[in-house]
């Protein structure tokens, strides 16, 4: 039964994903897309969850620990990135 | 079951998915796309320090260890990075991101814990997004620094090799679900499948030239988040499969728009390389 939970939530934020990205500005194409790439990086969550977990075994822990450093990169790079891009639009005006 | 720790923890991941869909909103708009940003990573702040309190989550050495020499590598690349070369770090990053929900999917299989038939075909689905979208992501950044060469590589019997590649594939897929008795175990069904998908990214991206670039980055960034969503229905988390289908979704179709812009349709971006009337003069 969690199964189809879980099936409820993917097919509501499909749509709302959609429905969000319809009339955007093609100056902020890069942006967004640098955007969505940071918010990707929510894998961290998943990592850490099998990177603490000792009753999960020391190896797990391990690539677990090295997702989390991945994905920290994503999330820590994707955010600044897109700020910085966005930071100069602001100037152009 | 439900402890209420667990309960805080969801409850924190709806408010956290609610920010990251009004920051995606507020990014949409270039007078509110900065403010959208950082809703979005006030979101993923509010996500990560939630996560730490799970009750499961015991060791605590190895993720600090993580976190900041992540966070350290992070910052640098972000700051040090010439504004012109910002399309390059993009691909970069995100291919970072399709390797952690690789090593994610890895993980989880290692730990042997609860792996159902529904649990094993996400989690390879997870391996295999996060495959391509990495080495997909790594020859994207290669071809825009231009450390290959950026127009398309294509050569006689490339989609024949191609559609080899994606039935190898399915077979992995198959033999890592189902088990068969093979001589093979998970562990080395689960190696093949990497290399497979491995393989199958650099193929992907190699017949697409250097202009349709931004175009193939948007889609494998797309892919990061089905990658992410995947590992989030192995995982049975929720703010995964929320994120992620969210990247997933607004990726295709930012995708999409940005194929119109060029006047292109998605397959003739994709496929083109293979098209004997391909133009090559300028």
């Amino acid at each position: 039964m969690e199964g189809i939970y879980l099936l409820f939530i993917l097919l509501l934020s499909i749509f709302v994903g959609f429905e969000l990205i319809q009339k955007v500005p093609a100056t902020l194409h890069t942006p967004l897309m640098s955007g969505a790439n940071a918010i990707s990086g929510i894998t961290v969550v998943g990592a850490l969850a099998l990177a603490g977990d000792e009753t999960l075994g020391e190896y797990t822990m391990y690539l677990g620990a090295f997702a989390v450093f991945l994905a920290t990169i994503n999330v820590v790079g994707g955010y600044l990135v897109t700020d910085r891009m966005l930071a100069m639009f602001k100037k152009k005006k | 079951m439900t402890s209420n720790i667990d309960l805080v923890i969801n409850f924190t991941y709806v408010i956290a998915a609610g920010l990251f869909i009004y920051g995606l909103k507020l990014l949409g708009h270039p007078s509110s796309a900065r403010k959208g940003n950082l809703v979005s990573a006030v979101a993923m702040l509010i996500a990560i320090v939630v996560t730490l309190l799970d009750n499961n989550i015991i060791n605590f050495q190895w993720i600090a260890i993580a976190m900041l020499a992540g966070s350290v590598v992070g910052f640098f690349a972000a700051r040090l990075i010439a504004m012109t070369d910002m399309p390059e770090m993009v691909s970069l990053l995100n291919g970072v991101g399709g390797l952690a929900s690789v090593f994610v999917a890895w993980a989880t299989i290692q730990s042997g814990a609860g792996l159902t038939a529904f649990i094993l075909v996400v989690t390879f689905l997870a391996l295999l997004i996060g495959g391509v979208t990495f080495s997909g992501s790594i020859v994207a950044w290669a071809k825009l620094s231009e450390r290959i060469t950026g127009r398309a590589v294509t050569f006689s019997g490339q989609a024949v090799v191609n559609g080899i590649i994606v039935l190898a594939i399915i077979a992995t897929g198959y033999a890592f679900v189902a088990q068969p008795d093979l001589a093979l175990t998970s562990t080395e069904v689960l190696y093949i499948a990497l290399g497979l998908s491995l393989l199958f990214g650099i193929m992907l991206v190699l017949p697409i030239g250097g202009a349709d670039m931004p175009v193939v980055i948007s889609l494998l960034n797309s892919y990061s988040g089905l990658a992410a969503c995947a590992a989030g229905f192995a995982l049975q988390n929720n703010i995964l499969i929320v994120a992620g289908s969210l990247v997933g979704a607004s990726g295709i179709i930012l995708t999409n728009i940005m194929c119109k812009a060029m006047n292109r349709s998605l397959s003739n971006v994709l496929f083109s390389g293979f098209m004997a009337v391909h133009k090559t003069d300028m």
